[in-house]
């Protein structure tokens, strides 16, 4: 204790310590200070920190060192893919590890549900800025209180090369499943949004989806199987457009070919006749975050125009920001690449993730795997 | 100190020395082995687990065709890898341990094995560059006119196989150079002493003698090659699932724990029995 103090006395005058104090001292005191600092209440000395559990947009340091820097904090980022993977590390993990959550926006109830996500004051929250599709309050919202907010959205449908492809082809869900194409498709692994779009294709409401409606929509998925030369994830699908592995990318949209717009303006996506389907992600803070304030600071921040204008167009993959006013900070080629002046076509015309319980989720999966497999 | 004392205390200083071998073993394969052999007994019912003891999991292993298929596919893959493996690392390894000079052998597995420097997932992509449609052999094969339409190496099993080969041929070359270069040349004098030509040396003699290289990797190939997902992610393009992507389709996107250990232990039993049926060329000791 008195070395800490000697230490703490010598701290604000270095000169002093330099002249008076032996080597063999000065070790031991900066020991003890060192030792002091380590064992001390953590924060006292150190940066704060915010341990956010995201998608791979916010791992862009475009879009998080803004915020860093102006609140001194270090943010650490966990990226994840699909809610069943978050909620394993959830599971895995002690209440209070977590302060941020980036998720589904039609997987927000269920987070309600399992009590992970704590109440955001709405009045601190943009709400109002935000495009009145992709408000969402039905799933970000219980009994009046706001649990998430929506900070991104986009299409699952198809992106193509404009090059390769006729593309008022493009405008009829059906050419992916005919064998006009065939070889040339990639579909989007992921069976949540496959399932709802060939839903629509065949002319089903995603909102209605029931399990009598699986059979035909796995009818549907194996046809398009058949045509398609591969199935896989976003990096997968995007190099296959890019290199000309295929033309077509089933379940893509301006998250897939938006970012790439720049190098390679043959990329383009549309949304059929038939429609298409809307996805949003949406973030909100831990209930159990002991950082409550920072957490609602960082929401705020992300959802500000300047954080959506970042997020939309962070290296991983660009999107339509959820506020509407982000387009202020959106250059006109950024603009163009997201289609912003088709959005209130595009909102109209498209769907909403199927919104499954547990038993209509896993037949979902099911039909998806058996199409994997033929 | 009598024979018996010293013996005694000999094993007990081999217990001390392989107490944290032990333990680690324990706390770390055989505690959390038993607990997911443990929950491949319960099941997912909606979002919940449920810890009741049941065989549905295994029972929907057979079942389910998708889930099923996934084991077949998995086989017939490694079945395929483990034996093309086998017919291009053992020339290699011949060659190695019996034209290249004592000098350069070392170098030589160098470069046999220098692709394991690599990340196992940039080899896989990789691969994907030189075998998808416009990658290097497709390209070379156009420009020389011997095909008019690029070849489907790649999205495919054959895409899969081919990466898989190309990691377990280098695996398989120093077991097999391992084991040739402990074989004493008086084996082969003996045998054209007694009028074996070179194939019925080879026959006859090098190749029972060097069963037990060729088993080991094998073995380590099926091994290795039948839990592997990458490759088939990679190199696939997830147009069939082996065993470990439905069983990472499990945990990915259920988070259906019971169900992916259940799978687990399936494939754990296949490779136990691929050990039995190698066990006799995996012993420690020779006889």
């Amino acid at each position: 204790m008195s070395v800490i103090r000697q230490a703490e006395s010598l701290q604000p005058e270095g000169k002093t310590m330099k002249t008076t104090v032996s080597g063999g001292l000065v070790r031991r005191m900066l020991l003890a200070t060192a030792a002091a600092i380590t064992l001390s209440p953590a924060g006292a000395l150190a940066q704060d920190e915010l341990n956010a559990l995201v998608w791979c947009d916010h791992t862009d340091p475009a879009l998080v060192e803004p915020f860093e820097k102006a609140n001194n904090v270090k943010v650490n980022l966990k990226e994840y893919e699909g809610t069943g993977a978050a909620i394993s590390i959830i599971e895995q993990s002690r209440p209070g590890d977590w302060d941020v959550l980036v998720i589904d926006a039609v997987d927000v109830p269920r987070a309600i549900d399992m009590e992970i996500l704590g109440e955001m004051p709405a009045d601190q929250l943009p709400l109002g800025d935000l495009f009145p599709e992709v408000r969402m309050e039905e799933t970000t919202t219980k009994d009046g209180k706001v649990y998430a907010v929506t900070e991104k959205f986009g299409y699952n449908t198809i992106s193509y090369d404009k090059t390769k492809v006729d593309p008022a082809d493009m405008d009829d869900l059906s050419v992916i499943w005919s064998e006009k194409y065939k070889g040339r498709i990639a579909l989007y692994d992921y069976y949540l949004p496959m399932v709802g779009l060939t839903g629509v294709g065949i002319g089903k409401k995603t909102a209605e989806l029931t399990q009598d409606d699986l059979p035909a929509i796995k009818e549907k998925l194996f046809e398009m199987k058949k045509v398609a030369r591969q199935v896989s994830d976003v990096v997968a699908s995007q190099t296959a457009l890019a290199t000309g592995e295929v033309d077509i990318v089933v379940g893509g949209g301006e998250w897939l070919t938006a970012g790439l717009s720049a190098e390679k303006p043959n990329l383009d996506w549309t949304i059929p006749k038939q429609g298409a389907l809307r996805w949003a992600q949406s973030i909100g803070v831990f209930k159990d975050s002991e950082k409550q304030d920072l957490a609602l600071k960082f929401v705020q921040y992300i959802v500000s125009p300047e954080g959506q204008a970042r997020l939309a167009t962070s290296s991983c993959y660009w999107a339509m920001p959820a506020n509407a006013k982000a387009g202020e900070h959106l250059t006109e080629q950024q603009k163009t690449a997201l289609r912003w002046d088709r959005q209130p076509d595009y909102l109209k015309n498209s769907q909403l993730y199927p919104v499954a319980d547990a038993d209509m989720d896993a037949a979902m999966q099911d039909v998806w795997t058996e199409m994997l497999q033929q | 100190m009598t024979a018996t004392a010293l013996e005694r205390a000999e094993r007990r200083k081999a217990w001390v020395f392989a107490l944290p071998a032990l333990l680690w073993t324990g706390f770390f394969f055989l505690v959390p082995f038993a607990y997911m052999a443990a929950i491949s007994f319960w099941t997912r019912q909606g979002r919940e687990i449920v810890a009741t003891w049941t065989l549905d999991n295994y029972i929907a292993f057979f079942k389910k065709a998708h889930l099923f298929k996934g084991l077949v596919v998995s086989l017939e893959i490694t079945a395929a890898v483990t034996v093309i493996s086998v017919l291009f690392a053992y020339p290699l390894a011949w060659i190695i341990a019996e034209r290249v000079p004592k000098k350069w052998q070392r170098f030589a597995l160098v470069m046999a094995i220098l692709p394991f420097w690599t990340s196992y997932v940039v080899r896989s992509y990789s691969w994907l560059l030189v075998l998808s449609k416009g990658g290097v052999v497709n390209q070379a094969l156009l420009a020389l006119g011997i095909i008019a339409e690029p070849l489907e190496l790649s999205a495919n099993r054959t895409g899969t196989i081919i990466g898989f080969v190309h990691f377990f041929v280098m695996l398989l070359t120093l077991t097999i150079y391992a084991n040739l270069i402990q074989l004493s040349p008086n084996y082969r004098r003996a045998a054209a002493d007694l009028g074996a030509n070179a194939f019925q040396t080879f026959w006859h003699v090098v190749l029972p003698l060097t069963l037990p290289g060729i088993m080991v990797g094998a073995f380590l190939t099926f091994v290795l090659c039948i839990g592997d997902y990458i490759t088939p992610q990679i190199l696939g393009g997830n147009n069939e699932l082996v065993l470990p992507q439905v069983i990472m389709l499990q945990l990915g996107r259920r988070a259906d724990f019971p169900m992916a250990a259940a799978l687990s232990l399936v494939l754990m039993v296949v490779v136990t029995l691929a050990y039995i049926a190698c066990a006799r060329w995996l012993k420690m000791e020779r006889t």
